[in-house]
């Protein structure tokens, strides 16, 4: 077949030609990127974790596979793909609890999270929001509200959400943002439902049988 | 034109009283007693907020409008509907900067009175509902003293107003957030929490059926409005009792204010009766939807402002037959 | 002399008579998404410009070796190659801004600027006009962002660049960083820009009609 103008082998090696050489300045680059680009995940990971659980001396990765905790991913996944929690240790090795994360819609996007929980007590032991895109001034004070992620610092779980100063002095209560009653319901919901799920796991596990 | 036997001119040659003048300042009238009550229930703030907002949309149409355009007192209409749906406690230069953003943008930006699109007064108070969402929805309390401030309504310009106001939900807040009644008497004498000029139902109704009887306004679209919201409230009750009843839905919030003035802006409503018809209806229905399922405990103003959006298509579809002509336009004879 | 002018007219042309957002439009999608704070606007302004230039240049160059019937697909890969290109250097650089960026660093890929300027200018020039020509869009392009990403950030945040301008008691408007905060800052530019031009088109109108000038008139 030939095209009026340039022959088609022409137009298919100029094509082939110019990805070939897309594809290799995009490599070169992607090498020098991607260690880059995975340290700071891992920073911003590791500091969330170090967040919520109150500084942990170190923590360990465990695998959700199949509804039991594990600590080496199976064969042949991607770490990444798989739902994990974090074991925190203090100094003498003894846990302190977990980290979840989480996510479901808010008042505009999904609300990432990732909160501390402690099976011993059955408390979550603090909150920090990794991804949010709530209303500037009103939805955004879940994450810039330092009195409202301060009411997740030693919760009682399953937690309630009530009004503002409408709280019986239950230590399951939190107090919700006035004004932007949905993202708060939304960020107390995630939590529910998260340890609904996982709760039974991570009171469980072994580990925290030890104390 | 001296000689009036000799007058030659194009139709129409019947003309009544009615100028966009006169109207204009009547419906300003029918609004004083409105005002009045707003001062009463939150006393000199409710008039700072208005006077501010009226400013704004006054000086804006003197400085951008055509010359003496500010004669017909379109501007000072939008100024104070827009102050009357402020809460007392605002600081005045937002008031100020919603009836700037209304007339300029709401529109002069159009083309002046009678090109605009959505309801200048209300498209000013969207702007400050997404602009300044603490502020708009921070609500004093009804009564108190005159001379006592509701809020900080002299903060300084593109300053935080300082919150120490005792503030009130609404009844609509109270509805959606705590599922709480308030007594209609109280809505319909309007001692709630609320904007300035919503809470006096008793007042706009008088003032609607003057404009009504004057023929200012068209009857049909707040007829439409109540009905449609009376009846939808009424169905969602019968199903399930803690929906909200028909008359709390009528006489709270900003429905009785918005259905009287805001709705029945002509520029921004039908100009046919069916169409009329169409459009009250349709804000009734997305009233209610907006205050039983939305996120909001309010939804008149985004109601009307999603309907002015629909007018064009209403005035078309609901087009009288041109005599001659069959109803697909076509010539019959 | 001459080559001097026409040098000079292809690096200003696109910064302001010919701005690529401000009079021909283009570029909306960044300029409306991502101009809500001063350096979101400089980070994209800033990727777009690297974008551009790599492309004007590699598409000058090779001009006469990519046939006409396959010119468009060959501009793309070429975009498209710079574009992953500032995506990984962003996120492996300053991670923050770019996950404020999101999905618009990928959608430079299909800003029609730069492909306008390949089909209209670097694809029949030589390399040094167009790189000119480059600059002079990329920072046209930069500066409409700019101007932008100031209003937003000063009205909605009551800082420039992240530094207090109004000190802490201002309330800021928070439209103004949502989306349709984005749309009323463009349409005021546009305004005052038709204003402008208007204004500018009315004088030279006048200057054609009167050659010698208002005050010759008069004197007549």
């Amino acid at each position: 077949m030939t095209i009026r103008g340039a022959p088609a082998w022409r137009l298919v090696t100029t094509l082939a030609a110019a990805g070939g050489m897309a594809g290799l300045l995009i490599v070169v680059v992607f090498e020098w990127a991607e260690p880059r680009i995975e340290a700071h995940r891992a920073a911003v990971l590791a500091a969330a974790i170090d967040n919520v659980l109150a500084s942990p001396a170190h923590y360990d990765t465990l695998y959700v596979v199949d509804g039991a905790l594990r600590e080496t991913p199976p064969e042949g996944v991607l770490e990444r793909d798989l739902e994990r929690v974090f074991l925190g240790y203090d100094e003498s090795d003894v846990p302190v609890g977990f980290a979840v994360t989480g996510g479901e819609p808010g008042y505009q996007d999904i609300i990432q999270l990732i909160f501390g929980y402690d099976p011993g007590s059955g408390e979550v032991v603090g909150m920090e929001v990794l991804e949010s895109k709530e209303t500037p001034g009103l939805g955004d004070k879940i994450e810039k509200d330092a009195e409202f992620v301060a009411e997740f610092d030693g919760v009682q779980t399953p937690l309630v959400g009530v009004k503002q100063g409408a709280g019986q002095g239950d230590p399951s209560e939190v107090d919700m943002i006035t004004g932007a009653t949905i993202s708060s319901r939304t960020v107390i919901a995630i939590i529910n439902n998260r340890l609904e799920e996982l709760g039974p796991l991570l009171d469980t596990y072994p580990a925290t049988v030890k104390r | 034109m001296s000689d009036p036997r000799f007058e030659l001119t194009a139709s129409p040659h019947l003309k009544g009283g009615a100028t966009t003048r006169r109207i204009m300042w009547s419906v300003t009238g029918s609004l004083v007693p409105i005002v009045a009550a707003a001062a009463y229930f939150f006393g000199l703030s409710a008039l700072l907020v208005i006077a501010a907002a009226t400013a704004g949309a006054v000086l804006t149409e003197r400085v951008f409008g055509t010359p003496g355009s500010l004669g017909d007192g379109s501007a000072a209409i939008t100024g104070v509907l827009l102050g009357l749906c402020l809460p007392a406690g605002m600081p005045m230069w937002m008031a100020f900067l919603g009836g700037a953003f209304g007339i300029g943008f709401g529109k002069l930006i159009f083309g002046g009175l009678g090109q605009n699109v959505f309801n200048p007064a209300l498209l000013g108070r969207a702007f400050l509902q997404a602009a300044f969402p603490t502020a708009i929805t921070t609500w004093p309390a009804a009564g108190g003293s005159f001379t006592q401030l509701r809020g900080d309504n002299f903060a300084l310009p593109l300053m935080r107003a300082s919150s120490d106001a005792v503030t009130e939900a609404t009844p609509l807040g109270l509805m959606k957030f705590e599922a709480t009644s308030t007594p209609v008497g109280d809505l319909f004498m309007g001692s709630t929490a609320g904007s300035v000029g919503e809470t006096a139902a008793l007042l706009i109704l008088l003032g609607g059926a003057y404009l009504a009887i004057k023929r200012y306004l068209d009857w049909r679209i707040p007829v439409a409005i109540f009905v449609t919201v009376a009846a939808l409230s009424g169905i969602l009750t019968a199903i399930d009792s803690t929906y909200p009843g028909p008359l709390f839905m009528l006489f709270s919030g900003g429905l009785m204010l918005g259905a009287v003035y805001m709705a029945t802006d002509p520029v921004t409503s039908p100009v046919t009766r069916r169409g009329a018809w169409i459009f009250g209806v349709g804000v009734g229905a997305l009233v209610v939807v907006i205050r039983v399922w939305g996120g909001l405990p309010e939804g008149v103003m985004y109601a009307i402002l999603l309907m002015n959006a629909m007018v064009p298509f209403i005035n078309q579809a609901t087009q009288p037959r041109v005599f001659g002509r069959s109803g697909d336009g076509m010539v019959t004879a | 002399m001459k080559s001097a002018t026409t040098a000079q007219y292809d690096l200003i042309r696109g910064i302001w008579r010919e701005n690529p957002v401000l009079i021909h439009l283009l570029g909306l999608c960044p300029a409306l998404a991502v101009t809500n704070t001063v350096a979101n606007s400089l980070a994209m302004g800033l990727a777009t410009f690297f974008v551009l230039m790599g492309s004007s240049l590699l598409v000058s160059t090779f001009k006469r070796f990519i046939p006409h019937e396959v010119r468009i697909s060959a501009y793309i890969l070429i975009i498209a190659t710079f574009v992953t290109i500032a995506d990984l250097v962003l996120a492996a650089v300053v991670p923050e801004i770019h996950k404020a960026l999101g999905a618009f660093i990928a959608l430079i890929v299909v800003n029609c600027m730069i492909l306008g300027r390949q089909e209209a200018f670097a694809s029949k020039r030589p390399v040094s006009r167009a790189a000119l020509d480059a600059t002079g869009t990329g920072i046209g392009f930069l500066i409409a962002m700019l101007m932008m990403g100031s209003v937003r950030e000063l009205l909605g945040n009551g800082t420039l660049l992240g530094y207090s301008v109004f000190g802490a008691g201002f309330e800021p408007w928070i439209i103004m960083i949502l989306p349709p905060g984005g749309f009323l800052t463009l349409g005021v530019f546009l305004l005052a820009m038709g204003w402008w031009r208007g204004r500018t088109e009315g004088a030279q109108a006048r200057v054609r009609r009167w050659p010698h000038g208002v005050a010759t008139r008069r004197a007549a």
